[in-house]
């Protein structure tokens, strides 16, 4: 089964750690990653650029109009992702709660199973 | 020989090449690199050279060399190994034998049924890493890592290559037929693009379930769970349509089913049922041969499909089979009997929201008259569902009893 594990951070959360803190982060997700590969679970992994960098385009009577920033107004943005293939819901859960982000307050890590895939997977 | 028949030869001896191997050597990991190596080298020599005389016998001489300079060149382990290398070859027994052996020990239980059914896949079936992947739809290397730490694993575990002895032994059967069962589903409930390389898997699922078969023909859930999949697998050309959507059981085409494999499965399911014992895989495809043997959906003898899920019930508890028992019931006792059969199950909380009990109860609802009740059903069952094919059936259903909101 795949999952689609989504990182939901807080600019202002983030910002508000120490460098110890943040480190620890950067490290999480280092030895979560080596342990997603070397498992067979991972598909694919993704960062996101800073929500303040992000375009919203809409087409109105057959124009592109492009306007700069996020689309929703929030406090929370989705910072990236982990596309994995595990065995069950049970152990996609059991593998997001490794995540770094999990024990920190103010950022969500959200489990979600995927319905339709295509494409080239290969990095 | 074609290009394609060779192929289909090399299929065939990997695992038992495998099996030699792994028998003489004891290292399923280092054995698996060889064989695929002396495979590749068939591949490529043997269209252009002819096929040797004795094909096994040439992969079972490469392989094994491959193998020797393999343990050779590690040089920190170099004399225990080339003392193994050297060692006495054991007399050999049938390749048959062999090749189940093998598929026990891709079974074993240390291992998670992803990785398993990846071995299996592998080391018995033949295919490759890049294959397997395809038809599981993660990228190679994902499908790479999971193969080698199952090696790994089967390793740690210090497996000995030979079957296990008695209830062990059954215990075992179990899990390799499960295994069996969920590539042929993984084939079976094909559900986005790459239908074609899933479809394949079901075909492979059947392959290994006859060589099962043929070398434990007297076990009745052998004989069921082969039966099981034929009868299934029968249905494959009228379970969709040509646009991907699903078609249900009494509104498929049963002129599209395939004959032959009918009468090949039910004549398995007679031949399991007439033995001491009754196993889940053999009610299930008692079920299907009744079903299979009803030419319309109208004429199914709807008692015997519910005295079985009865009994199924009784051996192998679970609510599923519950379910499907009320969908049997509907038909003989009305669905105010099948409702009142699932309410039972409303207690079960991994039940509870689950698209299939929301589904089957929404038809019922529908079946009453009730329209709100089974627009909602359907509604939540369609937000319930992980399949897309599924979730456009139920979103079409629900838009059948959708609510007139007048203007």
């Amino acid at each position: 089964m795949q999952f689609l594990i989504s990182m939901h951070i807080n600019p202002a959360v983030l910002d508000a750690l120490t460098d110890e803190e943040k480190a620890a982060i950067g490290d999480g997700h280092g030895k979560f990653l080596a342990a997603l590969k070397a498992s067979g679970e991972l598909i694919t992994t993704q960062a996101l650029v800073d929500p303040s960098q992000a375009v919203v385009v809409s087409v109105r009577n057959g124009q592109p109009v492009v306007t700069d920033g996020p689309f929703l107004e929030a406090k929370e943005y989705l910072g990236g992702f982990y596309l994995i293939d595990c065995e069950d819901k049970q152990r996609a859960i059991e593998l997001a709660s490794q995540i770094p982000d999990t024990a920190i307050a103010g950022l969500g890590v959200e489990v979600r199973q995927v319905m339709f895939a295509d494409g080239q997977l290969e990095a | 020989m074609t290009a394609s028949a060779i192929e289909d030869l090399l299929r065939e001896l990997s695992p038992q090449v495998l099996a030699t191997l792994v028998r003489r050597h004891g290292q399923f990991e280092g054995c698996e690199d060889a064989v695929q190596e002396a495979v590749l080298a068939a591949a490529v020599q043997w269209p252009v050279e002819g096929v040797p005389d004795n094909p096994r016998g040439w992969l079972v001489t490469v392989a094994s060399r491959r193998f020797i300079d393999q343990v050779r060149s590690d040089h920190a382990r170099r004399e225990r190994e080339s003392a193994t290398a050297t060692e006495v070859v054991p007399q050999d027994v049938p390749d048959s034998d062999d090749t189940l052996v093998l598929l026990f020990l891709c079974c074993h239980p240390a291992l998670t049924a992803a990785s398993q059914t990846a071995l299996t896949l592998r080391a018995v079936g033949g295919l490759s890493t890049a294959e397997i992947a395809r038809a599981f739809l993660v990228p190679e290397a994902t499908m790479a890592a999971r193969i080698s730490r199952a090696k790994q694993r089967i390793k740690a575990a210090g497996s000995s290559f030979s079957l296990p002895d008695g209830a062990q032994r059954q215990d075992r059967l179990r899990v390799v037929l499960h295994v069996l069962y969920l590539i042929f589903n993984e084939g079976y409930t094909a559900s986005s693009g790459s239908e074609l390389h899933r479809a394949d898997l079901a075909r492979e699922a059947i392959r290994l379930a006859r060589m099962v078969h043929a070398q434990l023909s007297e076990d009745a859930e052998v004989t069921g769970l082969l039966a099981l999949m034929l009868l299934t697998h029968a249905r494959r050309r009228s379970r969709t349509t040509s646009a991907g959507d699903l078609v249900p059981l009494d509104e498929q085409d049963r002129t599209r089913w395939d004959r032959a494999l009918i009468a090949e499965g039910t004549e398995l399911v007679k031949a399991s049922l007439a033995g001491p014992a009754l196993g889940p895989y053999q009610l299930q495809a008692a079920i299907a041969a009744t079903h299979a043997g009803a030419a319309t959906a109208q004429q199914t003898n709807w008692s015997q499909v519910h005295a079985l899920y009865l009994i199924l019930e009784r051996i192998a508890p679970n609510p599923m089979v519950t379910l499907n028992r009320a969908i049997a019931l509907a038909q003989i006792e009305g669905p105010r009997a099948a409702l009142g059969l699932l309410s039972t199950l409303d207690g079960d909380e991994r039940m509870a929201a689950h698209h299939r009990l929301l589904s089957v109860r929404a038809h019922l609802l529908e079946e009453i008259g009730d329209t709100a009740g089974a627009y909602e059903h359907y509604r939540r069952a369609a937000k319930a569902t992980a399949s897309i094919a599924e979730q456009r059936y139920l979103q079409s259903r629900a838009g059948r009893v959708r609510p007139r909101v007048r203007p």
